[in-house]
Formats: structure tokens, C-alpha cells, sequence
């Protein structure tokens, strides 16, 4: 029984070759201005995305971490175009996205599962219905949607007898995110951006969703940003990691490596902040201190200098660059970037030259 | 709080120029010439033109929507094309006892719609809760210029308790707060007060309701706090929302008192309106209008504030 | 291997038979089925429906003409030999009027009501999925007409554009566009913030689409229930114009204009004189019965 159509991509779906990235992100800026702040808060922006540069590569998962309001969830929604951002530019698979590539050829092969499985569902259509609504955006006849909806269904795990007829509140979370999934792959997207996805479930049912991920990547190709705030999940599930600060990256590089040997102070409190399975290794103290502060106003030189323990003068006056270090892991920290001013920099690179 | 009055008041102003506008459009959509009423039929067109430049009418709109705006600032709201006398005087004395009419029923509304309200919220689900919710429908679907008419029946023609019609005594010309005055008020105001009774008492029973249900009213109760005890975080909880109602219904009804005042001819706006309307006393419509509705939208102003002063929350909603 | 290749080369593990769905109840058809369980509600929804065939049939059901009087028989009472409900102040038969009067009371009443409802929907609807100056632009002008109280818009533009049954239509729809469309623009503001909305966006479906299939569907109900809250009030507003004389002009039988009418009589007939509004409150709280039956009807907190 044949159902896919064939994927009507203008040059089949892999062009640039296996070396070129998926999705390369270019100073990527996005500043909300602040509401509601009275007659003299004009002006003022909350600095949510702020210079943000990064590749994903073909067939990796690519994890996003940072603490509530790094910026982590404004880059998914920049990336899936849901707003416009304030500069910055994204090359799909060597195109221009929104010069060479239009946004409506670009939405089909990027899509996007949402944290809340309830309100990213419609409540007044049937689970079929929603699946089939992307494909028949793009042209797809009813019948033919309807029966990949079905299809889908059972490769996310769910019967389609028993459920393309219902409706989202009569399913689980765990049933309506798996849903969503389907809904993400209705449109055979080559990038799925997985925003807090299963952050909401249960543990168990968190992990059975995990699984049927990772069979999903395999099976069909995808690549993934997997964007949390639990590192054991995205330990789990990542090739790569990209830490978040105040809509900053601050670090990244190979998950192993990332999580083994971070190379940004933030990092290595973020992981030292993690619930250690093991009693000797946990610490008494809290590696990390108070709230981030306002991204209204971010701090001056290096963002985490306010909570940085090995902070020094230099580094509120220098912003670090993301500079490049031995495994392909970049950091944004003084102390990494060679000749710096930091006590802890290493010596300049002329002589290794 | 100082910047959330100033911004009320900035978010208030263009919706007062709004209304003046509409208010000076009305005698604008009207068919024909706003002048043809007092015109005599056999007017010569000399006359007609005189009478069209002495009122302004031969301006453009704009022009004369300036002109009128600049007068109505100054509290020159014209004269009336009926008796010649200033609208305004005319307008704040029909002001006057229009507002004690809906002072008085907004007063018996609130009192007796929050008793309801409170029992049904209280003893929800019982019969005493289907009894006061079907009277509170009753109050909202009544038309009360035909309650009105029955009142007047019962108590007056009936019973002869109380004065079917009027303001007060016969020949009395200023107003004074005894019984003889004040018998004339008791059936428009107990006719009118149906009108917020029933939406105070739904409110009431809804934020009773509520309060009962969140976790602190739980707490207090575990924490061995007496029914009564309870019941007064309840009201003291409920006041803020249930004033605010209230003050909003002050203004619906002196802004919808034509009815009652036409069925009791009470000597107020709505029978004013009433006289200007079948005049066709445009510029007392005009004025009466705008008095009205500037009222209702400063007294909506005055209610956030007010709440915004007692409900902080309120504030950042 | 690309998503539609996988997809094509398995087959697919349960069949894809229609008759082997299992099929949910709509939300409308659960909201019918609640509302039919509702003994209140049905019964008004009853009363409503007889009120309306009385109007439609008025001619065939009235015992005698509406518009003919009688000098000698002015203000019988009730019961009065031929005359069931009596006679009012013209001598013309009041059981007669009061059904032949449901015809412009209703109409009235009532249609002020759905036009409203497209024209504030399609406002307010546009205001909050536009946003931005669009929303600023319409949601401000329909605050200047918010700010009138209704009974004081309806009575100043009927006034202004002067009596009769067009003018008081226009003037009472323009009274409930206002509400209307402030309920719709806060429903869809908030619809149109849901992540179902940004899922379709995503989709790469258009505006037109996301409004028709997404929108539309969440939005339309609860305007609606709000919309059948104000049948009520205007009923109770299309009569008190015509009570006014602002409304519909003598003779033709409307119950509103036959209170004003009768009004003199409340000291010889005071049975007869009240008999319109009965009719007035009866229709009145018949339609708020029905809207609260709806409403709860709708709210499915499950």
C-alpha cells in the first residue's frame, strides 16, 4: 500500500552534501520591546536573542540548555520563522532562507513540537484532523492526507482505529505529544525543532516518547534541535550541545565533551547543579546562585560575570567572543579566548604558530 | 499607582473626544435640516439663511464641530431651539434629581441584590440558591417600565400608599429630603433598582462562589476558623469587585432612566431627552447626550482607580 | 531514506479502514445533547418556539382583526363577552392584538441580534487576529460607543434619526455591535495566542486557512452564547423604544407601543393595561433561559 507521495523538494532533500549544515544561523537578534511599563519605559527591550550564531549539522540532534529566560525558547520559535526576527540570517542546506528559499518551501521541511500538547492541538478537531491539516495545506487531497494521518499514527505508537476520531482532551499527554510528533512528520520535514517536548510528561512516559524519537530520527532521517532545561535528558539524546546564557551562546561543542570537560564557567555550574545519582558527589553548596539577572539590562562585559566564581575586573569591561578550542567545543569566556587579560587565559597563540 | 491614574486618564481621553464627536454627529444624521423644526413652514429663505448662519450650521462639519467643542469646554452647551434657555442649566437640574433617582436605586439594587448573592453563593446548589437565581433572572428580564406601571397600579392606584407620578408636591419648586418629598422617589427608585439587583446578585454569587472554593478560605477553615470568621474574609474579599458593579450601575441607570422617568414623569434627564426628542430640541439632545455619557465614561474611570487604589492586582491587569 | 519513502515501502501495520474508526461525539453535538437534558432550558426553548409560530401565524390564530375598534366597547375587561382578553382603549380585541403584536415585537426584539453578531464577529474577530493598528483603530472606536450606556445610545439614535421600524433596527444593532465585538476581539486575542495557531503557522498556512479552520471554530461559540445573552435586552430595549414612540407608530400592534398606549388606563382596566408586557417579560425570560442553558451547556470543564 503506497501512501507517502514522493517528496516534491526542488533537488531531492540532501544537495550540499553531508558536510554543508542543515541550518546555519547567523548572528541571529531578536529584542521584544517591554509593555505595559508606563509613560517613561519607552525604549526599553528585553534583549531575548542577542547575537546568536550557530550551525546544525545533517542527521545530528543538536541540544539547547539554559536556564528559564536564556533565550532558548525565542531562538525555536526565530528558527521556525513563528517571529520575525530583528536581524540576522539562516542558510537552509546552502539557501538563503527567505531569499533563495521561501518561507512556505522552508516551513515544510522545518516543523516544530510544542511543549504544551494540550493548547498545540485544536480542540475542536478530531486528532485526524489535525494531522492531515498540514499536508492539505501544501495540496495534499483530503483522502490522501486522512490516510497518512492514519499511517502516522500507528508509527508514533498510536492505533489509528482507536484514535484519529477523537478529540485532544479525551488523550493523555503523553498520547496528545506523541500526536503532535505525527503532526510534525505529516509535512516530511528534514528538521524537527523539539521545544521543552516532553519537559511536561511524566518520567516514564517522558522516556517512552524519548525512544520513539530517537526510532523516528533513525528511521526517517531527521535532524533535531532539542531544546530543554533537564541536562540528564539532553545528555541522553544529544550529539551536540549549545548552552544558553542570557541570550548569549555560551558554550558549544560534542555533547561528550560539552558535558565532560565544559570550558565555560556557566556550564560547569549548570552541570554541578544537576541532581547526582550518586550520594559521595554531591555537593553541599549550590554551584549556582540567584536568579539570572534582568536581560532588560544585561551586565556589562562577559553576561555571567555577576555570578561567575572565577570572575575578575577584566571580564566585566570585555565581552568574550565564542572563541574556537581543541574538539571543535567553542566557549564564550575570557578565560578560554588566548592573551584576554584573564589570569586564567592561555598565552597568546603567535608562539604555537 | 500615581503613573496607572495618569495612564487611565491618557487611555480616557480619546474615547471623551469619541463621544463628543458622536454626540455632535447625531444632529447630523438627522433627516433634514436641524432648523426645520423651529422654522416656521412659510419661512423665507432670507430667514432660513440667517437662522443657518446664527447657529453656525452653514460651516463646514469640522469647522463647526471646533466651534462647538470650544463652547462645550467652557460649559456652554447652546440654547435650547424650544425655550431659548441655556442647555446647560436646564441639563444639570434634570442632572440632579436623575442622580438621586439612581443614587437611591443603585443603593436598594446593591443591597438587595448582594443579600441574594450572597445566599445563593453561600448555600450553592440548595434550594435557597434556585430561588435567589431565578429571582435575579426575573430582575434581569423584567421590563421595568412595565414593572413600573404594575407598581403603580398596586401601591397607587390600588392602594393608594403612594403617588403614581411626579417629582413632588404640587407647586414646590426646590427640593428638600422629607417624607413628602421623598415618597414620590420610593416606587421609580424601587422600579429601577431591579435593574442592578439581578447582575449584583450574579456577581456576587460568582465571586462568593469562588472565594469559597481557593485554597486560603481552605486553609482558614483548618485552622479552626469559625463559619462567621470565614465569612468575613469572604466579604471582605467579594467588596472590592461588587462596588466596582455597583458604581458601573449607577451609571447604566442614569444613562437608561428615560423609561422609568417617562412612566413616573420624573422631572429628570430622561424626561428631558424625552422633550427633546419630540421637540426636536436638537441642541438639548445634543447636550443632554454628551452630559450623560462623559458622566458614564468618568465614572468608569473613577471605579478602576478606586479599585486599582483597594486591589492592587487590579493594577496589572 | 526520506519520510514518504519509509512511509511507502512498510505496510502499514493496522488497516486503514474507515468503518474500524472509532468516532467521538462532536463538541456541538455534546453541547446539543447536554442542552436537550436541561428541563429549564428546553421548556423556554418550547415557549420560544410558540411565541414564534403565534407570530407567524398571527392571522390564522387571532379570533378577530386587530385594527378594528369599537367606539361602545373601548377598555373591557378581561373576559368580556367576545372579547377573552379584553378590549383596550380604541375597542379593538386584546387577545387578538397581543398575537398579531409578537409579529414587530419579535422582529424587533430579535434580528437587532444576529446582524450584530456578524458585524461585531467580523470586527472584533479581525481586531485580535490583526492586531497592531488594526486592533488599536477598530477596538478604539468601538470603545466610544462602548462608552454610551445602551439604553441611552438606542434612545439618542433613534431619536436623532427619528421614529419608525427601520431606524429603531439600525439604532438597536448598533447599540449591540459594541459588546459584541469586544467579546470577540478578547476571545480571538487569546485563541490566537495558543500554540495550536502557531502549529498551523508553521504548516505554512495562510491567514484565510488558519482563520477558517483554527480560529472560527474556538472563537464562534463563546461570541455566541454572549450574543443570545442579549436577546433579552432587546426585547426589552425594541419595546421600551416603541414605548418611547420611538419605535414603531401607531396603529399597528406591537406590545410595547400598546403599553404606551394603554398607559392612561391603569386606573379603569389595570388587568388589560398590563397584559403587553407580560408578553414582553414572558419572551424576555424565555430567551435568557435558554441562553443561560446554552452557556452551561458549552462550558465543558472536563
Amino acid at each position: 500500500m503506497i501512501i507517502g507521495e514522493p517528496a516534491h523538494l526542488p533537488d531531492g532533500p540532501d544537495r550540499g552534501g553531508p558536510a554543508q549544515p542543515l541550518l546555519s544561523v547567523r548572528d541571529l537578534v531578536k529584542h521584544f520591546p517591554v509593555k505595559g511599563k508606563g509613560l517613561f519605559g519607552k525604549g526599553a527591550v528585553v534583549r531575548a536573542v542577542d547575537g546568536v550564531s550557530f550551525d546544525i549539522r545533517k542527521g545530528e540532534t543538536l541540544g539547547v540548555v539554559g536556564e528559564s529566560g536564556c533565550g532558548k525558547s525565542t531562538t525555536a520559535r526565530l528558527l521556525m520563522h513563528l517571529i520575525k526576527a530583528d536581524s540576522g540570517e539562516m542558510v537552509f542546506d546552502g539557501e538563503k532562507v527567505g531569499a533563495d528559499l521561501d518561507l512556505t518551501a522552508y516551513r515544510r521541511q522545518v516543523q516544530m513540537v510544542f511543549q504544551d500538547s494540550y493548547a498545540s492541538l485544536n480542540p475542536r478537531l478530531t486528532i485526524e484532523e489535525s494531522i492531515a491539516y498540514g499536508p492539505q495545506v501544501h495540496g495534499v487531497s483530503a483522502a490522501k492526507a486522512r490516510a497518512k494521518a492514519h499511517d502516522l499514527l500507528a508509527r508514533v505508537g498510536l492505533e489509528p482505529g482507536r484514535f484519529a476520531g477523537r478529540y485532544p482532551h479525551e488523550l493523555s499527554g503523553g498520547q496528545r505529544q506523541r500526536i503532535n510528533i505525527a503532526r510534525a512528520l505529516a509535512l516530511e520535514p528534514r528538521l524537527v525543532i523539539l521545544d521543552e517536548a516532553v519537559s511536561a510528561l511524566d518520567k516514564s512516559v517522558e522516556a517512552q516518547v524519548l525512544n520513539l524519537l530517537q526510532d523516528l530520527k533513525d528511521e526517517f532521517g531527521l535532524t533535531y534541535v532539542f531544546i530543554s532545561h533537564d541536562l540528564n535528558v539532553v545528555k541522553f539524546i544529544v550529539d551536540r550541545v549549545m548552552v544558553m546564557y542570557l541570550g548569549k551562546v555560551a558554550e558549544i561543542g560534542e555533547g561528550p565533551a560539552v558535558f565532560g570537560a565544559p570550558r565555560h564557567p556557566y556550564t560547569a555550574a549548570l552541570l554541578a547543579s544537576m541532581p547526582k545519582m550518586d550520594p559521595d558527589a554531591r555537593s553541599a553548596e549550590a554551584p549556582l546562585t540567584g536568579d539570572p539577572p534582568n536581560p532588560i539590562n544585561p551586565p556589562s562585559g562577559c553576561r555571567f560575570h555577576t555570578r561567575c566564581a572565577l570572575a575578575e575586573p577584566v571580564c566585566s569591561v570585555q565581552e568574550p567572543p565564542l572563541a574556537a578550542m581543541e574538539g571543535l567545543q567553542e566557549a564564550a569566556c575570557l578565560m578560554a579566548l588566548p592573551g584576554s587579560g584573564h589570569s586564567r587565559a592561555p598565552a597568546p597563540v603567535e608562539a604555537a604558530a | 499607582m500615581l503613573l496607572y491614574i495618569l495612564k487611565r486618564i491618557l487611555y480616557v481621553l480619546p474615547v471623551a473626544i469619541g463621544v463628543s464627536i458622536v454626540c455632535f454627529l447625531l444632529v447630523h444624521i438627522t433627516p433634514g435640516d436641524p432648523l426645520t423644526a423651529v422654522l416656521p413652514v412659510d419661512a423665507t429663505l432670507e430667514l432660513q439663511q440667517q437662522m443657518r448662519a446664527l447657529y453656525g450650521f452653514d460651516k463646514p462639519l469640522p469647522v463647526q464641530y471646533g466651534l462647538w467643542i470650544w463652547r462645550v469646554v467652557q460649559g456652554d452647551l447652546g440654547a435650547s431651539i424650544a425655550t431659548g434657555r441655556p442647555v446647560t442649566s436646564e441639563v444639570f437640574n434634570a442632572v440632579k434629581n436623575s442622580l438621586a433617582l439612581a443614587a437611591a436605586a443603585t443603593l436598594i439594587g446593591f443591597v438587595a441584590g448582594a443579600g441574594l448573592g450572597i445566599l445563593a453563593g453561600y448555600f450553592r446548589g440548595g434550594w435557597v440558591d434556585r430561588i435567589a437565581s431565578f429571582v435575579s433572572v426575573l430582575g434581569v428580564s423584567v421590563p421595568h417600565y412595565w414593572l413600573g406601571m404594575v407598581l403603580v397600579i398596586i401601591f397607587s392606584v390600588q392602594l393608594g400608599w403612594l403617588p403614581a407620578t411626579g417629582g413632588g408636591p404640587q407647586g414646590s419648586a426646590s427640593r428638600s429630603w422629607d417624607w413628602d418629598y421623598l415618597r414620590f422617589l420610593v416606587l421609580p427608585a424601587v422600579t429601577m433598582s431591579v435593574i442592578p439587583m439581578g447582575i449584583i446578585a450574579r456577581t456576587v454569587k460568582a465571586l462568593v462562589g469562588e472565594i469559597l472554593n481557593q485554597e486560603f478560605v481552605h486553609a482558614l477553615a483548618a485552622k479552626g476558623l469559625t463559619e462567621r470568621g470565614v465569612f468575613r474574609h469572604v466579604i471582605k474579599n467579594a467588596a472590592p469587585t461588587a462596588f466596582a458593579v455597583m458604581g458601573l450601575q449607577l451609571g447604566y441607570l442614569l444613562g437608561g432612566s428615560i423609561l422609568i422617568e417617562t412612566v413616573f414623569s420624573w422631572p429628570g434627564t430622561g424626561f428631558l431627552l424625552n422633550a427633546a426628542i419630540f421637540q426636536r430640541d436638537l441642541p438639548l439632545l445634543q447636550g443632554s447626550i454628551l452630559v450623560l455619557a462623559l458622566f458614564f465614561v468618568f465614572l468608569n474611570l473613577t471605579v478602576d482607580i478606586l479599585q486599582a487604589a483597594i486591589d492592587p492586582r487590579v493594577q496589572r491587569a | 531514506m526520506s519520510l514518504s519513502a519509509a512511509i511507502g515501502q512498510t505496510p502499514s501495520p493496522s488497516p486503514v479502514v474507515d468503518a474500524a474508526v472509532v468516532r467521538s461525539p462532536g463538541y456541538w453535538t455534546g453541547v446539543l445533547r447536554r442542552l436537550s437534558r436541561d428541563p429549564v432550558a428546553m421548556t423556554a426553548l418550547v415557549v420560544i418556539v410558540l411565541l414564534l409560530l403565534m407570530a407567524i401565524f398571527a392571522p390564522y390564530i387571532a379570533p378577530a382583526d386587530p385594527s378594528k375598534g369599537s367606539m361602545l366597547r373601548r377598555l373591557k375587561p378581561i373576559g368580556f363577552p367576545g372579547y377573552p382578553l379584553g378590549a383596550d382603549e380604541l375597542g379593538r380585541d386584546m387577545l387578538s392584538r397581543l398575537i398579531h403584536g409578537g409579529r414587530l415585537s419579535l422582529l424587533m426584539g430579535v434580528t437587532p441580534v444576529p446582524i450584530a453578531f456578524v458585524i461585531g464577529s467580523l470586527l472584533g474577530i479581525t481586531a485580535g487576529y490583526v492586531g497592531g493598528l488594526t486592533n488599536t483603530l477598530i477596538m478604539r472606536t468601538v470603545d466610544v460607543f462602548y462608552a454610551f450606556p445602551s439604553v441611552l445610545l438606542a434612545v439618542a439614535l433613534s431619536g436623532a434619526l427619528g421614529a419608525g421600524l427601520t431606524n429603531a433596527l439600525v439604532s438597536l444593532t448598533l447599540v449591540f455591535v459594541p459588546p459584541i465585538a469586544r467579546v470577540a476581539e478578547s476571545v480571538t486575542t487569546q485563541v490566537r495566542g495558543l500554540d495550536y495557531i502557531d502549529a498551523a503557522r508553521a504548516s505554512g498556512a495562510k491567514a484565510g486557512s488558519i482563520i477558517r479552520v483554527h480560529v472560527l471554530g474556538n472563537v464562534l461559540g463563546p461570541i455566541f452564547v454572549y450574543a443570545t445573552s442579549l436577546v433579552s435586552v432587546s426585547m426589552i430595549l425594541a419595546s421600551g423604544l416603541s414605548f418611547l414612540g420611538l419605535g414603531v407608530r401607531p396603529p399597528e400592534p406591537e406590545w410595547g407601543l400598546m403599553l404606551n398606549t394603554l398607559r392612561t388606563a391603569i386606573y379603569t382596566q389595570p388587568m388589560v393595561a398590563a397584559l403587553p408586557g407580560v408578553m414582553i417579560f414572558i419572551t424576555s425570560i424565555a430567551f435568557n433561559m435558554v441562553s443561560d442553558g446554552l452557556r452551561s451547556a458549552m462550558d465543558v470543564k472536563s
